[in-house]
């Protein structure tokens, strides 16, 4: 049989690809990263806030060092209807202290550094190539076809990071396709302003403090979508994302509906007077739980998005990539000890994540996409009327407040039906139990 | 702001020799209902000419979300060949 190129392969130098790739290499073990861009993050999106712990983990104290916009000092929640908008949100000078939550970055240049302590702790990034399949050998997976001349190379193990247009998983039967109820699109911008702007607009006293604003509501008609504001240094992140299933139902265009939400009246006055600089989409796998592949087979294993670990409740991605990508290591470094590779020995990978609040979150929010999948109208009708009743109760025009009460309670029953309450609430806990 | 002018502002090293998206069957966009790719795709890459009965691919607009390849079944995707493609300076 021909030697081995490399003790492990992995493919895409996402956050999920480079944290394996750390692990191993710190381990002195002999592991390629392959990357189709021109650099690591080159064709990277994400909203972006990145949680510190799990990278923190692995290279301490990296936020100083790292580029990273701001740290996170307020987390708002805005539920919009056409006219109105209802805030709810935390700021704590709790968030404001070292080592800090966590940051908006940019991931073109988060991922490239990252790269770099990677390649610094000796592993190999091959940039500009793409994998196109695995090589099998009676089953067992033995390496990869890139798009290079002569451009097969063999290993033990061929680690999967290859984010959420992933194919090798499947390749493997490992899962079956896609389907446009479990992926999002998701949509930015990066809309420039000067940071002395986005400091007063947003209440901060400084360029390193931060907020973030996730958007939701019945402005967005009964969509599975998200909106979100984040504040980077010089700029603002301004996106959406649409389970893609309504995208098609609803026959929208994403860059319209990002164009409208520019321009709602509470959105507005945010990015008023900047420019934009850049525009990106990307998929986000939001199907949860249920919608996660086989994680592993022989000589294989499926790490971060290609697994399709997102927690889209908590816009938590980045850092389950990383997380997964750790623990895919480690179970190799242990398989290693006793040159095993087959999926029983690999196997144990599918337990460290179960152990960790990877799983653990995953498994909480199981039923919740295919619950709203049946209920698009919580999203919408609950708070349409949390909007109508705060208006009532703030607009004083002369009516008692004892009659407004009677007034929303009508509305409520008339509306949602005291029955219906009583079934979403139940629904919703039974669910998230 | 439109597509067309978003575009301008995303870098692109594109691939002059080969296209990295398909049909698989171009008569299915003769029949296809609705056509979901002329208006999903964050990019505006497909658009249909009613007149000449054909879909029109600008793959190199192609920003890679993959998007397409779940809406359609008859559109063939594959990534562009290493280094080629969109690269961006934010992400
Ligand atoms: C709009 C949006 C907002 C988001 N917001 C957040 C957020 O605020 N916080 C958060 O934590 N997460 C967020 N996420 C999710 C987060 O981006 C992902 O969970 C995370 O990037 C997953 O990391 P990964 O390494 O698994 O995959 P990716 O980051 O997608 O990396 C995959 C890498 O593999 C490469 N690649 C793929 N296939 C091949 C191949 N065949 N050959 C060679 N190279 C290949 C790709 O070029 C890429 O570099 C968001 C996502 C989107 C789209
Ligand atoms: S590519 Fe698919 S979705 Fe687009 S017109 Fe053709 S058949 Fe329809
Ligand atoms: S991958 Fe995305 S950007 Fe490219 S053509 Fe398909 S939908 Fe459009």
């Amino acid at each position: 049989m021909r030697k081995n190129d490399f003790d492990v392969i992995i493919v895409g130098a996402g956050p999920a690809g480079l944290a394996a790739g750390y692990v191993l290499a710190k381990e002195g073990i002999n592991v390629a990263i392959i990357e189709r861009g021109i650099f690591p993050g080159s064709k990277n999106v994400m909203g972006g806030i990145f949680y510190r712990s799990s990278l923190d983990d692995l290279i301490p104290d990296f936020y100083k060092e790292a580029p990273l916009e701001r740290h996170i000092i307020e987390q708002k929640v805005w539920f919009l209807s056409d006219d109105s908008m209802f805030s709810a949100g935390l700021k704590s000078e709790r968030y404001n202290v070292e080592p800090y939550n966590c940051f908006s970055v940019f991931r073109a240049k988060f991922d490239k550094w990252f790269a770099k302590k990677v390649s610094d702790a000796s592993a190999m990034i091959i940039n500009e190539t793409v994998v196109r399949e695995l090589i099998l050998k009676r089953g067992k997976v033995v390496g990869v076809r890139t798009d290079r001349p002569n451009g097969d190379l063999y290993c033990d193990v061929v680690i999967s990071a290859e984010g959420v247009n992933s194919f090798l998983p499947k390749s493997l039967g490992l899962r079956k396709k896609i389907n446009a109820n479990n992926v999002a699109l998701g949509v930015k911008e990066v809309i420039e302003l000067p940071d002395k702007v986005i400091n007063d607009r947003f209440g901060v006293s400084n360029s390193s403090e931060g907020v973030t604003i996730e958007i939701t509501g019945p402005y967005f008609n009964e969509m599975r979508a998200m909106g979100f504001v984040y504040t980077n240094r010089n700029s603002l992140s301004v996106g959406i994302g649409a389970v893609i299933e309504d995208l098609v139902r609803l026959k929208m265009n994403p860059n319209d509906l990002l164009e409208t939400l520019k321009s709602h009246p509470a959105i507005k006055p945010l990015v008023s007077g900047g420019e934009t600089k850049e525009y990106m989409a990307h998929m986000i796998p939001e199907g949860g739980y249920y919608s996660m592949p086989k994680l592993y087979h022989d000589g294989f294993m499926v790490v971060g998005d290609a697994a399709m670990l997102v927690n889209s409740i908590h816009r938590e991605g980045a850092n389950l990539a990383i997380e997964s990508g750790k623990l895919a290591a480690k179970t190799y470094i242990e398989a290693r000890k006793k040159g095993d590779f087959s999926q029983r020995a690999l196997s144990a990978y599918q337990k460290r994540l179960e152990e960790s609040f990877v799983l653990k979150d995953l498994k909480t929010y199981k039923n919740l996409p295919k619950l709203l999948e049946e209920k698009k109208y919580l999203i919408s009708k609950y708070p349409k009327f949390l909007i109508d009743a705060m208006y009532e109760i703030y607009n004083v025009d002369r009516v008692p407040k004892s009659e407004k009460i009677k007034l929303i309670l009508n509305k409520a029953k008339k509306e949602i039906g005291y029955f219906s309450i009583i079934k979403d609430i139940f629904s919703v806990w039974r669910n998230l139990r | 702001m439109r597509i067309e002018d978003k575009l301008y502002l995303i870098g692109y090293n594109i691939d002059e020799e080969e296209s990295h998206l398909g049909i698989s069957d171009p008569n299915e966009c003769k029949r296809c209902q609705g056509r979901p790719c002329t208006y999903v795709c964050p990019a505006g890459v497909y658009s249909y000419d009613d007149e000449e009965e054909k879909l029109s691919i600008n793959y190199d607009a192609c920003v890679e979300c993959g998007t397409c390849r779940i809406v359609c079944s008859y559109i063939t995707w594959r990534y562009p060949r290493g280094g080629f493609g969109v690269q961006y300076k934010f992400g």
